[in-house]
């Protein structure tokens, strides 16, 4: 039986295909996924993402718990910032990525310290996780866990988004005005951040379950495209950001899945997977993760083997790009292959040559530079 | 899901329009491209080409996969439907008007011997 968010009767009365991602059934398009991509790059829409997860931090802990937990360091933030960080196994593979949020009273949520939203399928995983390295570190007293399945998330992307939530939202407008982007705030229950999976400016909401078919509904009145995974998918890989279980997995370091800027060593911290990492940086060899841009006609997808002067590589992650109007993709290649090489890929019609480029292929709109 | 009772089709999802001139036009279904989402690509046949039943004689290329299209009767390609390579959404919008090839049967009656319309229904009920 698969799980349902609390949209899912919109979504199927407004025509959605569902599909199963990580166990939930969730909408993969409202009718085309291109229109859908499109709206988001020229206007605004909306994305159900109920199915990932908030996993709320309290207690005197809190700090120290995820300074050794993530690879990021959260003491880069001051409260209502938001980071972008790996969770690593001692081997330095990855078991998820997030974003993590300092919060406290100033960000106006004082009974919670830190915040982290996390993968659908990875979400129990991470907690269980979470759970063993408290014990371990004898932090059960003063951390607690809650994984919050009262919240929804609703994510409005686009260069219209943050006018059309206040439009839809009023009460929102004020902290709208204020945020920057990665900056969070609360709204009475209602919590916004100026964060986002598709390259364009917008905000993702977490708000009270029972709130979100009529703040949906809102949105759809305030002229919000809804937008399913299939978009969500196309959107993100044209602004170079990573799918857990694609691009990266346990068995990858974050080195190797373009990840190394997430990764903070800049300072004595002890964080799990760290001296993994120093291992495989000193040991040389290290693939590289760069964009590709297939030269004709046909489509990218993962696994596809490419050949290249210096060895050979794979695509992580491949789709049609509507913006670029050509398929794009991400892989995982030799040292030594640079932005602008032409490389060879496998793909189901044969080999077919394809350009090496720098991410992201899209920024605000625009295809940049190699891509283009 | 519309399924027009004017033409055969196949368990592989192509439909077939017999012409009054003997040869058929072949397409895929609404049921096909609804679950192939969004076309990028179709590539097409040569004009020429001959073909067995069942061997795969075009492509559609989904954001989400690429699928064969299967000849559905044995014959000749007499023409291909070249302004659907450049706007493939055009067969998103309307399955049934988006011809993919003309074909000449090596067997008039081949045609006749597809599912017609109430077979095939039942088909994507079964599917579903």
């Amino acid at each position: 039986m698969l799980k349902r968010t609390p949209l899912f009767e919109l979504h199927t009365a407004a025509g959605a295909r569902l599909v199963d991602f990580g166990g939930w059934e969730m909408p993969l398009n409202y009718g085309s996924q291109i229109e859908e991509h499109h709206a988001v790059r020229r206007d605004c829409g909306m994305f159900d993402v109920s199915h990932m997860r908030a996993i709320d931090l309290a207690g005197s802990a809190s700090r120290e718990f995820l300074r050794h937990l993530l690879a990021n360091d959260i003491d880069r933030l001051s409260p209502g910032k938001a980071l972008y960080s790996c969770l690593l196994r001692s081997d330095g593979g990855v078991i998820d990525d997030l974003i993590a949020y300092r919060l406290g009273a100033e960000a106006g949520l004082p009974g919670i310290a830190y915040r982290l939203v996390v993968n659908a399928s990875t979400a129990e995983g991470d907690l269980a996780w979470m759970e063993q390295v408290r014990a371990a570190r004898g932090y059960t007293a003063d951390l607690a866990l809650r994984l919050r399945t009262d919240l929804s998330l609703i994510a409005i992307q686009g260069p219209r988004a943050l006018e059309r939530v206040a439009q839809a939202a009023p009460q929102l407008a004020e902290v709208l005005g204020r945020l920057g982007n990665f900056q969070a705030a609360a709204c009475g229950p209602w919590f916004v951040a100026r964060t986002g999976y598709t390259g364009e400016d917008g905000c993702e909401i977490a708000l009270p379950a029972a709130d979100a078919p009529a703040f949906w509904q809102a949105l759809a009145t305030a002229g919000v495209a809804a937008c399913g995974l299939g978009a969500r998918d196309t959107l993100r890989l044209e602004a170079g950001m990573n799918l857990y279980g694609s691009d990266m997995d346990a068995s990858v370091s974050p080195l190797e899945a373009g990840l190394a800027w997430t990764v903070d060593t800049r300072f004595p911290r002890d964080f799990i997977g760290r001296a993994a990492l120093e291992r495989l940086q000193a040991a040389g060899g290290l693939r590289q993760f760069l964009g590709l841009r297939l030269l004709g006609r046909g489509v990218l997808r993962s696994h596809q083997d490419v050949q290249a002067p210096q060895g050979r590589g794979e695509i992580t992650s491949g789709t049609f790009s509507p913006t670029l109007q050509a398929s794009i993709g991400l892989a995982r290649l030799p040292a030594g292959v640079q932005p602008g090489d032409e490389v060879t890929v496998a793909l189901r019609s044969g080999p077919a040559a394809a350009r090496v480029c720098r991410l992201p292929f899209v920024r605000h709109g625009k295809a940049l530079g190699a891509a283009a | 899901m519309t399924v027009p009772a004017d033409l055969r089709y196949t368990e592989s999802h192509e439909w077939v329009r017999a012409e009054a001139d003997g040869s058929v036009l072949v397409g895929i279904t609404d049921f096909a491209q609804d679950a192939l989402g969004d076309l990028v690509y179709i590539e097409l046949p040569e004009p020429g080409k001959t073909y067995a039943a069942g061997q795969v004689i075009a492509v559609v290329e989904s954001v989400k996969a690429a699928s064969d299209i299967y000849a559905p009767v044995a014959g000749t390609v007499l023409a291909v439907n070249e302004s659907l390579k450049d706007a493939p959404e055009g067969l998103n919008q309307d399955a049934f008007a988006a011809w993919l090839f003309r074909l000449k049967p090596a067997n008039a009656a081949d045609a006749a011997g597809l599912l017609d319309a109430a077979g095939y229904q039942k088909q994507i009920e079964s599917e579903k």
